[in-house]
């Protein structure tokens, strides 16, 4: 059972009822109208990597991560962590003991630390409310300790978030999220509201610690060079679904599916090689009334006929999972 | 000299008293932008950037104001001009483009009326004209069916193409110059590349010159013609593109490209780790003396703690740097 993936996703999926209220819906005849945020997800992280998942606003990744917290349940599938089902209320028992090991570090820095907590207060939650540790001077002992860890020093327990920096109030979320001794986080775009340069050592930090520590991650982004530095493998979404998941080197090596080829040709290209970037024709459909088939074939330069009709499935071939109708007829 | 550059800023500096003393946001900027050329100006949350912007359009915040230097619109004087006469400027010679597009736009009303409106307050056209005007404009940034669209409301376009509206709206009286605020921030890569493509375009046929401001060193590096690199309120470098991203002289301007992740040859986990600034920008309450970047300077000596540097010719570029002294 331990060797197995630390987390298997099976066909998750999350529908939000985004309807009118329901005398509405009785005066105009109107029908219910469901959103499919996360529609048929399916894949698994391995213990000890680091899987991204990539994809514009919209596409259902945040929905996704929350999904495997807990954070939302899902309409559909099945969530297994460490080999048992945690989406299942029947196994409660068990998943509470199981949900201690995954924490979610989120974007916004300035709206994840209560404002009214001292620091140390904010490190030490998790420690309390797990019962790690019982007598206070073990647990400012391991608060001192976690804010070392994440490059803070233990004076700044004292402080409030406020007279943090982005970057330092971020390293104190890690902290946060490293004091209940979880072996799996989800980081929700961990540095998109972060500078560069602070990017950077945030970067750095999260890797370092992955490395120390031995942590699976399942890192959330738009930015895909971001993900270039960080994953292991790549999953890369489009409309609620997965189109294709690889190896971080395969992806960007060779992209098979037509959105992660635009999504690659559309990100700036900082090297000045004098490519030119091919802007990308259309925009993200309305998920309300996703188009039929595959979603992309609105834009998709390849689709065809059987594009429009039939949904592709992700099929495995060679170290790359692609969801392409295209691919597997090896038209392009 | 040849021509007179659209915009010149000359020891721009810009203060907010408050009760703890003088604050200072931006200190001693100086730029000029020629017709049809793309300055870019980057840096970091807090550097300044788009408080220049802002001075330049005469949209200042109270307290900040501007304490000194002069700002040069083709020659002349615009920094202390007065409401009604600013106005007069702001759409019609300079028009601004903004982060969120949902907020430069008037829910209330459909965007062939603000259009219309803007393009009737600053040229002499009648209502019909105005409007086959608003239409070609509408064509002209790349929205489909820009007849029936005219008459929708801001909430019925998306982020993308909202933000044509806005540029639309920001070129209606054919301004000589164009401040782009962080223009793209708001919108996915995929978009983000369509409105950047759409922006050169268009400065480089109508010769307007356009101010970007960004914190995406890739959108500059795609965009722009010249560079200016801002740290703590100051110039730290500026010079062509080209010089400023792949042989940054300034030692700031160097780790911001260095911290960039890229996409390339050696992805995965296992790529050469990010070059990594330590610390943050100082805040406007504790500057350091000197070089405002020294305390976080790998190449920093006595004199950077002591002596501010100005910006001085380094090879093609300007950089403010005790190094090249």
């Amino acid at each position: 059972m331990n060797s197995g993936p630390l987390l298997r996703v099976e066909d998750a999926g999350r529908d939000f009822d985004v309807s009118r209220p329901w005398l509405d819906r009785v005066i105009e005849r109107a029908p219910r109208q469901l959103l499919h945020a996360v529609d048929g997800v399916s894949f698994e992280v391995r213990r000890g990597e680091t899987l991204a998942l990539v994809g514009e606003s919209g596409c259902g990744k945040s929905t996704l991560a929350r999904l495997i917290v807990g954070l939302y349940a899902p309409t559909r599938g099945r969530i297994a962590f460490d080999g048992v089902v945690i989406s299942d209320p029947a196994n409660h028992a068990q998943t509470a003991s199981l949900r201690r090991r995954m924490q979610m570090i989120f974007q916004d820095p300035y709206a994840s630390l209560n404002p009214r907590w001292r620091v140390r207060e904010v490190v030490a939650e998790p420690i309390r409310v797990l019962g790690l540790l019982s007598s206070d001077a073990d647990i400012a002992g391991r608060v001192a300790e976690l804010l070392k860890q994440v490059g803070l020093s233990p004076e700044d327990g004292d402080k409030y978030p406020h007279e943090f920096s982005g970057g330092q109030r971020q390293r104190i979320s890690i902290a946060r999220a490293l004091s209940g001794q979880p072996d799996f986080l989800v980081c929700d775009e961990p540095t998109s509201a972060l500078d560069v340069s602070v990017q950077a050592q945030i970067l750095n930090l999260m890797s370092d610690l992955q490395a120390q520590l031995g942590l699976t991650y399942l890192f959330i982004s738009h930015n895909l060079a971001v993900v270039s530095h960080v994953a292991d493998r790549i999953g890369v979404m489009y409309l609620g679904r997965l189109v294709e998941l690889a190896d971080a080197q395969d992806l960007f090596a060779r992209p098979k599916h037509p959105y992660t080829r635009m999504l690659l040709d559309a990100v700036p290209d900082l090297e000045m090689s004098g490519r030119q970037r091919t802007p990308v024709a259309g925009e993200v459909p309305n998920p309300l009334s996703p188009p039929s088939g595959c979603t992309f074939h609105p834009r998709c330069p390849h689709a065809n006929e059987r594009c429009a009709r039939e949904r592709p499935a992700l099929v495995q071939r060679g170290g790359t999972a692609a969801a392409c109708h295209a691919v597997e007829e090896n038209r392009i | 000299m040849t021509a007179t550059p659209v915009l010149e800023v000359r020891n721009l500096r810009i203060e907010f008293p408050t009760r703890r003393g003088t604050l200072v946001a931006v200190d001693g900027i100086s730029f000029a932008i020629a017709p049809g050329e793309v300055l870019g100006v980057v840096g970091e949350s807090g550097a300044g950037k788009s408080l220049t912007g802002a001075a330049i359009i005469g949209l200042l915040e109270p307290p900040g104001r501007i304490a000194a230097g002069e700002i040069l619109l083709e020659g002349e004087r615009i920094d202390l001009l007065k409401g009604e006469q600013m106005r007069r400027i702001r759409g019609r010679r300079i028009g601004a483009i903004f982060q969120d597009p949902l907020t430069s736009l008037n829910p209330l009303y459909t965007v062939g009326n603000q259009l219309v409106e803007t393009i009737r307050t600053h040229l002499t056209v009648d209502a019909s004209e105005a409007r086959a005007r608003a239409i070609a404009l509408l064509r002209e940034v790349g929205i489909p069916a820009p007849e029936a669209r005219i008459d929708h409301y801001p909430h019925q376009f998306s982020g993308g193409m909202r933000q044509r509206v806005v540029i639309a709206l920001a070129l209606c009286a054919e301004p000589r110059l164009v401040i782009a605020d962080e223009p793209t921030t708001a919108l996915d890569v995929s978009i983000q590349a369509q409105i950047i493509q759409l922006l050169k375009r268009l400065a480089r046929e109508r010769g307007t010159a356009v101010m970007l401001i960004t914190h995406d060193m890739g959108v500059i590096a795609e965009t722009a013609d010249r560079v200016a690199v801002l740290y703590a309120g100051r110039i730290a470098e500026i010079g062509p593109v080209r010089e400023v991203v792949r042989g940054a002289r300034h030692p700031y301007t160097a780790g911001l490209m260095g911290a960039i992740p890229k996409i390339g040859a050696g992805a995965g986990k296992h790529s050469a780790r990010l070059v990594q600034i330590e610390g943050s920008m100082p805040r406007l309450t504790s500057m350091p003396p000197g070089c405002a970047f020294h305390p976080r300077c790998a190449k920093c000596f006595e004199r950077c703690t002591v002596e501010r540097p100005e910006p001085r010719p380094v090879g093609p570029n300007l950089a403010a740097c005790w190094l090249y002294e």
